[in-house]
């Protein structure tokens, strides 16, 4: 007998499965719908589709908070889609506890996913009991303060450079007409500018120390207390927003109606979809001017656990495209968001995207708060937060008592 | 003797055999979807259950934690608010409507469309269409202030102090021709002698109306009392059309914290918690005064 037939043979019943694997249908459930996230995700089934199998796209309109109770409704009801998006950190840890999630270790030990993720902490909110159950796919940071040139240069102020400048900078915009700050009524916008507040008001231990380790102490403490004050500003010159969505909100900021907006990078698809420039028509204050820190926030994409074989090997491949660095580039370049790799060339990124890289190679970062705290304490904050900012007869220090108590049950 | 008459007399359990086996699906349906469901909440809420129901009891922590909530306490109180003011506007207004229907006037059926009409919206529907008519800088406020008035305020949705009564005008404008129409069938149900024999004795009309009428109308009062109070503590979709709970949770109310706990916090224990106060609220106050109505009448 011929060792060679022999070979042909064992390669055949190899080369059959995988033929068969090969034009897979995956259902992939995400939320992004807006016309710059829509074409980053034509990005990634364009991606997929060139490996032989089929991206069946399952948007669902209406933010992460809408989208999400469907997709756990689908994968605890026993109707999984082949892989849905969830934010970097806590949202799907129930899910991957009860065993719905599919393990992907064996697979990141043979890409080396250790060595090329950075920062090194989104693989380990991946990561339970020592396995890898999903994949991250891009950062986007909440840090970063978008200012109007125009609306300054209408009030007759200098744009300002941190959040004193620009709190001493409101009675003229307001003077002028204009509302100093933009924040729409949607209660994750007012929480999140809070935690922005945290990390450039407090710093990073104080942020780290209240959201991460739950300490009541701290969060009762008088550094807090600075940033339940900045917050009060805040809340004097977002008077007169009106408007609920976050992209209403950047867009009065855009056409000058508002100074300026405290909202995540992905403010910045809006400016340039208006044509506006970095640096000439608005400008970007990462960490408010005062703490260049940037959160490692984003989006991962998690794997139900399937049964069908044929779709179980695609899912391997749909993983490993996902943090190919082709598609790295082509996705986030789109989304306005960082990739997860350190090792892929953003040439093209805009002025912005380039100084948060920068923070981001210097390793200033904090962990997202979806990271660190549930969405049972995050919707208590967004609770108090949304209440705070629409109801001027609550004091910061009253404030500050509701935040402490969350803070002293939250797990 | 014993041995004869039993074929004669068919056990008691086989009797109406037909119609018992037609209501079996109904029966099952009440007892393991309402009140299996019912029961399966209000363990739950003894329990710290997150994303996944778990059965790892906690005792009361989920009730002291509601209880210490002040969005909970804020959505109790505009609870309270909008079903005290829902209640007295839709059954005022409904029975005036009614009342003035019923003076014989021409183009009846017309009349009675359009009050009616509301009511074949959607409470989404109803909810988009006075959000747009309250906004400041589209609806009521700009209109007058077009007309000349430039100081004229009336913003209800973004003020905290008076959303729920913003909300409250919403679910006026489509509950209360409903109501008239319920008010109406009482009215032309009462006998034409009775106001013959009023008008006889001299009596005023509105006397007659408040002395007579209205207390004969009993019955009516209380089917849509109820269908009223059904609609107040269910209240969610209106809310969350017109403002979400908004500005910050100025105009919430339990139905949407139960929401909102149950899917968006992922804390289910909360949310079980929450409904069971509801369903305690609907027992207290609507199991014993509907007994009496309903279940003393068959007796006497």
């Amino acid at each position: 007998m011929n060792i060679r037939a022999i070979a042909a043979v064992l390669a055949a019943t190899v080369a059959l499965p995988l033929g068969a694997a090969h034009a897979t249908d995956l259902e992939v459930t995400h939320w992004w719908t807006s016309g710059g996230e829509a074409a980053a995700v034509a990005e990634l089934a364009k991606a997929f589709n060139a490996t032989g199998n089929k991206w069946v796209d399952g948007a669902i309109a209406g933010s992460g908070g809408t989208a999400r109770p469907i997709m756990i409704s689908r994968i605890t009801g026993g109707d999984p889609m082949a892989a849905t998006q969830f934010n970097h950190g806590r949202q799907a840890e129930e899910l991957v506890q009860a065993g719905l999630m599919r393990d992907f270790t064996d697979l990141a030990k043979k890409e080396g996913w250790d060595k090329i993720v950075r920062p090194a902490g989104l693989l380990k909110s991946c990561t339970f009991e020592g396995k890898i159950y999903c994949v991250p796919l891009n950062i986007h940071s909440w840090q970063w303060l978008w200012l109007s040139n125009d609306a300054f240069k209408k009030a007759g102020v200098a744009v300002p450079k941190n959040w004193d400048e620009y709190v001493a900078a409101a009675p003229a915009l307001e003077k002028a007409g204009i509302v100093p700050l933009a924040v729409g009524g949607q209660a994750w916008q007012s929480t999140g500018l809070f935690s922005v507040l945290t990390v450039a008001i407090g710093g990073k231990e104080i942020y780290q120390k209240v959201y991460g380790d739950k300490d009541a102490k701290v969060a009762a403490g008088p550094e807090m207390a600075k940033v339940f004050k900045a917050a009060d500003d805040a809340r004097k010159m977002s008077k007169g927003t009106n408007v609920q969505d976050w992209n209403q909100a950047t867009n009065m900021v855009i056409t000058g109606k508002a100074g300026g907006q405290i909202m995540g990078d992905w403010a910045q698809g809006e400016f340039q979809l208006a044509g506006k420039k970095a640096g000439v028509d608005y400008t970007c204050l990462p960490g408010l001017g005062v703490n260049e820190v940037i959160s490692t926030a984003g989006d991962a994409f998690y794997f139900p656990v399937l049964k069908d074989a044929a779709k179980t090997k695609a899912q391997e491949a749909l993983a490993s495209t996902l943090l190919d660095a082709k598609t790295q580039v082509a996705f986030n370049l789109k989304k306005g968001s960082l990739p997860v790799r350190g090792d892929v060339d953003l040439a093209a990124a805009n002025d912005c995207m380039k100084k948060g890289l920068e923070i981001l190679a210097k390793g200033n970062v904090v962990t997202s708060t979806d990271q660190l705290i549930t969405q049972d304490t995050q919707k208590q904050l967004e609770d108090l937060m949304s209440q705070f900012f629409a109801n001027t007869s609550i004091t910061a220090e009253e404030a500050q008592k509701r935040f402490v108590a969350i803070f002293s049950k939250a797990g | 003797m014993a041995a004869h008459t039993q074929p004669g007399r068919p056990n008691q359990l086989f009797r109406n055999l037909n119609s018992k086996i037609a209501s079996i699906p109904m029966m099952l349906t009440a007892v393991v979807i309402f009140l299996g469901g019912t029961i399966w909440t209000v363990v739950y809420s003894f329990t710290n259950s997150k994303l996944l129901p778990r059965l790892s009891f906690v005792g009361l922590d989920q009730y002291e934690r509601l209880w210490d909530t002040p969005r909970w306490i804020v959505s109790i109180q505009n609870l309270a608010t909008y079903g005290c003011f829902s209640l007295i506007f839709s059954l005022t207004i409904g029975f005036l409507l009614a009342a003035l229907m019923d003076q014989k006037i021409r183009f009846e059926n017309t009349f009675r469309t359009i009050f009616l009409y509301p009511f074949a919206l959607s409470f989404i529907v109803t909810g988009l269409v006075w959000q747009w008519i309250l906004n400041p800088e589209f609806g009521v406020q700009s209109v007058i202030r077009s007309l000349g008035w430039t100081s004229f305020t009336f913003d209800p949705l973004y003020n905290s102090d008076i959303v729920i009564y913003g909300i409250l005008i919403a679910a006026l404008w489509q509950g209360t021709g409903l109501v008239m129409c319920l008010m109406l069938a009482g009215l032309r149900g009462i006998d034409e002698d009775i106001w013959k024999a009023a008008r006889v004795d001299g009596i005023p009309m509105w006397k007659t109306y408040l002395f007579i009428i209205i207390p004969m109308m009993r019955p009516v009062f209380v089917t849509t009392l109820v269908i009223i109070a059904s609609g107040i503590v269910r209240i969610y979709d209106l809310v969350v059309a017109q403002t979400s709970g908004g500005p910050g949770i100025a105009s919430d109310v339990p139905a949407k914290y139960v929401y909102d706990y149950m899917f968006f916090a992922q804390n289910l224990g909360q949310g079980f918690a929450a409904s069971t106060m509801m369903l305690l609220a609907v027992a207290i106050i609507i199991v014993p005064w509907a007994y009496l109505e309903f279940g003393g009448r068959k007796r006497g």
